[in-house]
């Protein structure tokens, strides 16, 4: 009985034999990944600045060739280089700790930031979003849930003591809302060393800082955390200038 | 003399702690879902937010309560489908205390807010080095207690579970690589559009690996074991699994259309979602049809119950998933809460539900005893089966509510609702889904306290026949 097959050759052998299964596992389960996420590394078509360079900031400068960021930070006041338009550029030091924070305390859960290519997703956020807009993301913050509104595009949309109000007490600007109160985010302040070590990171990994735009981080130290969560959310959505009538994506 | 041939202690107490993360995972979603009702629940405390607590469910509910209860049904139906001991009882302790230490470690730092913003990855890079090894320690000793066993051919039920591993390693691994800037922080190796696909591809993966293919792996083993009857169909085991294996991989793309993945990945992933309602479909015909000539014993069989509806939770979210993946649906679902319904239908439904009838099981096999109370397991049949179903009807109704609000124009060609308008028309139903939940956490509870019970009535037995035995 026992050498009686029941199925294929091989479904048998695979059956007898623990390793035969496990390799064929081991091929078969790679198969689904390796065409669904490769590719994104290397075809063109996948980042519109390919065929729109002027979306990225100083797009055509070799990393070690560019200018270091500085806008006009809310609080640090530096004078400005860079405004909203000029192209998709790395985070500043404060906004990079503002996004440390947006993701420590896990506004994605609730806010997402992708604009799909809806009429009424145009109205109520804005243009959609591209793939380009998050290529210095590392994570990204696309969201898979919108308990509360889109944020991709809320760059400029409130004014800094909007953002302020709505976080202290987000029932007193909008009676509504489900959100949690964020006191603790008026009196803890921004480290600025630990700071400096996640810019470092990040460049490792390919964001393009140039020193300056890591030194800068000095100077976020003691900056009030809801300064710096507000200037991310200030600068989202805000860096390319989107244009109507211009077919970025297929 | 069972006690001998089969190394049975370390399943005891993942079958016991799967059991109290059962009731502590619920819990904590129940108290989330009530943040989302009352706001006021967050008590400005930071620790106890919605965006803290969040992940400390999904962990607890998949990773806790889900593993132990994968560990302790794998490591018995190894040992049983192959007549033969642990390959290494060490290591399976091993396995226990490794995987319990890590739990430990997400109950603290994810409160703190220490997290890396993957959705159900989110622990940081010193605990997935640790998840890496115990969960490697897992699988090299279940393939080789496969490999020791003395029957001729190997059970479906560890196909299943050897599936799941292999795929969750390489999920695990690829989604977790990251630059440490501190003990605790690191950031993604991947950017924007490659670092979305890889999180939905472990996203979506967790769903068919962790929590599909390795509980159709206890399906295979515990549903034919509690009716007493061979699986129905051999082919179809045979057919579903390898289709299983090779589609479910390809879905994640799914959970990005319109999105500004491009556009070819998101219908791929489509396209095979909708072709996976046959494999699906294959398993729960298959576990269902065991049953065939002996549907009588859902008169009296109060742990047959759970299996069985647990099949038809599957057969419904399988279906529904297809549904909800097309381009069309998808477009009104995607951000909505029928999201958050369908994986709780997944969740509660079929996940929780078929873990419930196969520790029932085992407890009996294992302290070799009934259950303290029949009654009181069909009393948690009822409670999970509707709280779980007054869990999913509010989410289908506010996804769909929400879905159609945000997309509707008046007379006047504008929008029709604030965005606030449509969270205020939610709040009904986020009641009521706390209210499922507390009736599902209700069942966990009563089955807990059945399980100490049973435990204690054993050793009871147990000291009164030594006792008799040495007078």
């Amino acid at each position: 009985m026992a050498d009686k097959i029941y199925s294929t050759k091989l479904q048998d052998t695979a059956e007898r034999n623990v390793f035969v299964m496990f390799v064929l596992l081991l091929v078969l389960l790679s198969v689904g990944g390796l065409v669904e996420i490769v590719p994104l590394f290397y075809l063109d078509e996948t980042m519109e600045h390919t065929k729109h360079p002027e979306i990225v900031w100083q797009g055509n400068v070799a990393a070690a060739d560019r200018k270091p960021i500085s806008v006009a930070n809310f609080k640090v006041g530096d004078s400005i280089t860079w405004k909203p338009g000029d192209g998709i550029r790395p985070y500043t030091a404060l906004e990079q700790a503002g996004r440390d924070i947006f993701i420590r305390e896990g506004c994605y859960l609730c806010h997402s930031q992708m604009v799909r290519p809806f009429r009424d997703e145009a109205e109520r956020y804005g243009h959609y979003s591209l793939a380009s807009e998050s290529m210095y993301d590392h994570p990204f913050q696309w969201g898979s849930k919108r308990t509360g509104p889109d944020l991709a595009r809320v760059g400029g949309k409130y004014s800094n003591e909007w953002h302020l109000q709505h976080l202290m007490g987000p029932r007193t600007v909008v009676p509504e809302s489900v959100m949690p109160n964020y006191p603790w985010l008026a009196e803890n302040t921004v480290d600025g060393k630990a700071l400096k070590g996640h810019l470092e990171g990040l460049r490792m990994i390919g964001v393009p800082y140039t020193d300056a735009d890591i030194e800068a981080a000095a100077k976020v130290d003691g900056v009030r955390e809801v300064d710096a969560l507000i200037a991310y959310l200030q600068v989202l959505g805000t860096m390319a200038d989107l244009k109507e009538g211009v077919k970025y994506r297929e | 003399m069972e006690e001998t041939k089969y190394n049975f202690d370390v399943v005891r107490w993942f079958a016991v702690m799967a059991v109290v993360y059962l009731v502590v995972g619920t819990l904590v979603g129940t108290y989330i879902a009530s943040e989302l009702a009352w706001p006021v629940l967050n008590f400005d405390i930071a620790e106890i937010t919605f965006g803290r607590l969040r992940p400390l469910h999904t962990n607890a509910v998949i990773f806790a309560f889900g593993g132990c209860t994968l560990f302790a049904t794998g490591f018995y139906s190894v040992q049983r489908t192959g007549s033969t001991s642990l390959w290494s009882p060490k290591m399976a302790w091993f396995t226990f205390w490794g995987w319990n230490l890590i739990i430990v470690a997400a109950v603290i730092t994810l409160p703190l807010g220490i997290t890396q913003s993957k959705e159900y990855a989110e622990l940081e890079w010193p605990i997935d080095l640790a998840i890496a090894v115990v969960w490697l320690s897992f699988g090299l000793n279940f393939i080789m207690t496969v490999a020791k066993r003395k029957t001729s051919h190997i059970y479906v039920s560890n196909w299943f579970f050897m599936g799941m591993f292999v795929m969750i390693t390489y999920l695990h691994v690829v989604n977790s690589l990251a630059i440490p800037v501190s003990l605790f922080k690191s950031y993604s190796l991947f950017s924007g559009v490659q670092d979305a696909m890889i999180q939905w591809w472990w996203g979506h993966n967790a769903v068919g690996f962790y929590l599909t293919a390795g509980f159709l792996g206890i399906m295979y083993y515990f549903v034919p074991k509690q009716a007493n009857r061979p699986v129905f169909s051999y082919r179809l085991s045979v057919l579903h699994f390898w289709a299983l294996m090779f589609g479910y991989v390809w879905l994640g793309a799914h959970h990005l259309q319109y999105t500004a993945l491009p556009d070819w990945t998101g219908s791929l992933g489509a396209a095979v979602s909708l072709a996976m309602i046959i494999p699906s479909w294959g398993g729960a015909i298959n576990g269902m049809m065991t049953l065939s000539g002996a549907w009588d014993k859902l008169r009296t069989d109060y742990i047959l119950r759970f299996m069985i509806m647990s099949l038809a939770f599957y057969a419904m979210s399988t279906f529904e998933g297809p549904v909800m993946s097309s381009k069309t649906v998808n477009a009104l679902s995607h951000y909505t809460d029928w999201t958050v319904g369908h994986v709780h239908s997944g969740a509660l439904g079929w996940v929780a539900m078929v873990s419930a009838g196969a520790l029932y099981h085992l407890v009996e096999k294992l302290w070799n005893t009934k259950m303290y109370s029949a009654k009181l397991v069909n009393v948690h049949f009822w409670t999970s089966t509707i709280g779980t179903v007054v869990y999913i009807t509010a989410m289908w109704v506010s996804g769909i509510m929400q879905g159609l609000m945000w997309r509707d124009y008046d007379e006047f060609g504008t929008l029709t609702y604030t965005f606030a308008e449509s969270v205020a028309a939610m709040h009904p139903y986020y009641a009521m889904r706390a209210i499922g939940g507390m009736i599902f956490w209700t069942g966990g509870a009563i089955m807990l306290f059945n399980v100490i019970m049973t435990i204690r009535q054993a050793s009871a037995q147990r000291s009164s026949s030594a006792a008799a035995a040495t007078a």
